[in-house]
Parts: C-alpha cells; structure tokens; sequence
C-alpha cells in the first residue's frame, strides 16, 4: 500500500551548540508521526542544504539561538536554491526578534518561532502547511 | 528513460526522490526500477550491524574518510527505527557523517524501518540499486541489532562487518542468535574500554568451534579493534585498517569464484522479496481495506474456522493456477 511520509529535517546552522531544544522538537515531530533526520550542531548552511537534498525532506526547521538568524537563515534558503531544492519549504526559530520577521520572510522562511511557541502549535503548523510530496 | 539517464549521471536530487517513492510504495517508482535494475552490478556493498550505541555510525563516517582517500565514491543508507506507537522515527546517523555533506563522492540517505511485512530489506535492496547505478563504488548499509531483520538486510552484502562493544555481556548472545554465520569481518570498538582482550577471546573461541565449512574458501572473519573515537589520528588509522580489511575480502570472494554463488543466493531473496510485494502485499491489502482480514480473526477466535482453510480459500479467489 503506498502511504506518503512526511520527512523533515532539524538542523542548527551556526556557532551555538545549545541543541535541547531541538532535540525536544525532533522528539515531538516523531510523535506527530513523521520522519526527522536530525544533522546536529554547528552546521553550515552548505552542510544543511546538501543535508536535505540528500534526505529528499520535505521541510527545513533551523533552530538559532545565538543571533545569526538574520544571515544564516536566508543563506539556507540561496543554497537550497543554488541545489534544485527551491521546492523545500523552510522555517525557523529562535530568540528572534519581531523586527527580524519580515526580512526572514521575505528571504523564503514561510514561518518564523519564537521562544513563546508551544510544541503543538508547531506541529499543528507543519500538519497544516506541509504536503508530502506525490 | 531520461530519470535513469539523472542517476547514471549520479543526479543527487532525481536519486533521493526516486529512493523516497520507492519505501513510500509507489507504482512509478518500482516502473523505474524495472530500468534500474539490468544496470547494476558495479558497487561493493558492506553491511555494519551491532547493537545501538556500539559506534556504527563513527565507523561508517570513519570508512567514508578512508576510502575517499583511496579515490573510491561512497553511498551510505543509515536504518534507523520507526516507532511503532506514532509511525514516526528520529534518524540521527547522519549526526556522525555530516563532515562529508558537502562532498560530492559522498551521498548519505537515512532511512527508516517503516514496519512493512519484510518490506525493509526490499527498501534497503532497492536502495543500494539506485545507489549502486549511480556509479558509487562503494555502500555502507548500517543496521541496528541482531534479529531476523538485520541478517535479511545483511545478505544484500558482500561483506558484513559485526560491530561489538566490551562489556556488554549481551554480545555473545547477540552472536550465538545468527551474527555469527553472517559475519565476514569483527571489529571490536571502544576498545579502550575494560573487557576488549576477554571479548575477543571469546570471539576467537567461537570461530574455533565453527566448523571449517562455515568459512567461504578459508575466510577466517578477522577480529580488528578500534578505539577512542576522539583521538582522530590513531581512530583514522584502524579505519584505514578496517577498509583495507574490508577489500581484502572482496578480493577473496572474487579470486575464489565466490561472487557467482553470492549473486546467486541475494538474486533469490530479492525475487522472493519481489513475489511477495506484487503477490501478498496486494491480497492483504485487500483484506484489510474491506474488513475481511478482521473478520476473518474474529471466526478463528471462535474457532468456527482454521488458518488453514481459510488461506487455502483465499489462494483460490486470488490465484488463477493454485
Ligand atoms: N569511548 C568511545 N566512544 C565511542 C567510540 N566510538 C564511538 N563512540 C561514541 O559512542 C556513541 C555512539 O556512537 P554511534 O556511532 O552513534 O553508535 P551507533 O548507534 O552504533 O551508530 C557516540 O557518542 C560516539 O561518540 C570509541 O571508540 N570510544
Ligand atoms: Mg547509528
């Protein structure tokens, strides 16, 4: 029978290499059913965009905490661009800023989390927002 | 086919998706597969195995290093579990090998069990297929334990490489239960750790009391060891070890002729991995999406029935010549 999985990657780009909360949130998109390919710390956005091309997911969730969102996320986005993975949604969150969210969408982000965030609405976001492929 | 001609040409993104439609069950996918398939034949495949936390994944991206160096181009498919309470999973090997995502010799798939009926081991054959025509010299298929499962995935291997850790004491338990007869080459890891000189005595007492027959053309599986991970330059060593190791044996196989009674014994799984997909898969299915598979349970419950009627009854609505 052919069931279509959804497959997501959590990744942190940058230099911090505080990585609970990721982990937690790899934990709870298990228990919402989908696939996680967790790729660790201290990743640059080369790495993560290779990463996900090779995974073939179908969404990217950065995690930043030191404050270099505003480079590295769009960064993530170029290079996914620059692979054919233009098609990838990507999001992120963090310790980010309201006056950083228009420029992370406007980079592609098609959402952006902050510390106030529950678990559940995150997964109901990605259960609403992404499609696995066909 | 203009996607067979992508992967030939070792297209990462046309490889991956073909790979994701296939566990996902796909009927384009397998057409594919029907182009993929009289194209292989070129990868050595090396399976890890051993318990979780023994260190697979760091001997995995360890052999990438190793036979980078040597100009070989690696596939890595890293199984992982799927959780059979939400049918999600946390594939986490890549952790390890995330050094080598940007090298273009290296392509890293994580994949995870799903739980299908002996459907994993058809997903990993599969995916050393695709792999395997894409032109990479090399596939390192990691696994996690020692069931039934784990020696399915294994026999898509020429070499198999069993992964212990000391002290565990579960080990030679684990070996006794089936790793023994498919293991080419043992490598102790964490070998810094108390209890490596007592494990790999028992190691070697287990081959001894093996009979001469269960080593193919006198292939003794060598016991290696590697230990402190952290230590790059000693760790990278007994990695170069273990590669070297690991084509010494394919060369046995193919100086002995042994490569034809390999092929032999892998094409017959795949085929019976095959029927089972287009043959069983499909009848279960059906039962289950009309109900009848439950009903069915329920009456054998009661006893109103048996097993063996009822698949005699099945095989003759389903099968023309049964
Ligand atoms: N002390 C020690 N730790 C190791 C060694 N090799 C791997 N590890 C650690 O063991 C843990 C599990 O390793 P991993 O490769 O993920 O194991 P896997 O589950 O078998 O794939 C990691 O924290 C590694 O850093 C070693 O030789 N010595
Ligand atoms: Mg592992």
């Amino acid at each position: 029978m052919s069931s279509n999985q959804i497959r997501v990657m959590v990744a942190k780009p940058g230099l911090d290499g505080h990585d609970r909360g990721a982990r937690v949130l790899a934990r709870c998109f298990r228990d919402a059913g989908f696939e996680v390919i967790y790729t660790g710390c201290h990743q640059t956005p080369e790495q993560i965009a290779a990463a996900a091309i090779q995974e073939d997911v179908d969404v990217v969730g950065l995690s930043c905490l030191s404050g270099a969102h505003r480079y590295l996320f769009p960064a993530v986005v170029e290079q996914l661009r620059e692979r054919g993975g233009d098609d990838i949604t990507v999001v992120g969150g963090g310790i980010i800023p309201d006056q950083d969210f228009q420029l992370l969408y406007d980079a592609g982000l098609k959402a952006v989390f902050v510390p106030g965030a529950t678990l559940d609405g995150i997964v109901d976001w990605f259960k609403a927002n992404v499609k696995p492929r066909e | 086919m203009e996607k067979v001609k992508k992967i030939q040409s070792g297209d990462v993104r046309t490889a991956s998706r073909l790979i994701r439609n296939l566990e996902d069950g796909s009927s384009e996918a397998r057409a594919t597969m029907k182009h993929i398939f009289p194209l292989t034949g070129h990868s050595h495949v090396i399976g890890l195995t051993g318990s979780p936390g023994a260190g697979k994944s760091t001997l995995v991206d360890g052999l990438v290093e190793s036979f980078r160096k040597k100009g070989k181009t690696v596939g890595v498919l890293a199984v992982d579990p799927t959780s059979p309470f939400t049918g999600g999973a946390i594939l986490g090997d890549r952790i390890r090998m995330q050094r080598h995502a940007e090298d273009p010799g290296v392509f890293v798939r994580s994949l995870a069990t799903r739980g299908a009926l002996g459907g994993l081991s058809k997903a990993v054959g599969d995916a050393i297929h695709v792999m395997d025509v894409m032109g990479k010299d090399i596939v390192l298929v990691e696994t996690v334990g020692t069931g039934q499962q784990e020696v399915d995935i294994m026999n898509h291997s020429h070499t198999v490489v069993v992964v212990l850790i000391p002290g565990m004491g579960d080990e030679i338990q684990a070996i006794k239960a089936g790793i023994l007869e498919i293991a080419d080459i043992f490598i102790i890891n964490k070998a810094e750790r108390e209890g490596s000189s007592k494990l790999r005595r028992e190691i070697m007492a287990m081959l001894d009391m093996a009979p001469e027959s269960a080593f193919q053309a006198g292939w003794r599986p060598p016991i290696l060891k590697s230990e402190n991970a952290f230590e790059p330059v000693s760790f990278s060593k007994s990695l170069d070890e273990l590669s070297d190791t690991i084509d010494e044996h394919y060369k046995h196989l193919v100086k002995n002729g042994l490569l034809g009674s390999w092929a032999h014994r892998k094409t017959s799984m795949e085929l019976n991995e095959a029927i089972r997909c287009s043959v069983l898969d499909p009848v279960l299915n059906s039962l289950v999406a009309n109900g009848e598979l439950d009903v069915m349970i329920e009456k054998l419950m009661k006893k109103e029935t048996d097993p063996y009627t009822l698949a005699e009854d099945i095989a003759g609505r389903f099968l023309k010549t049964c």
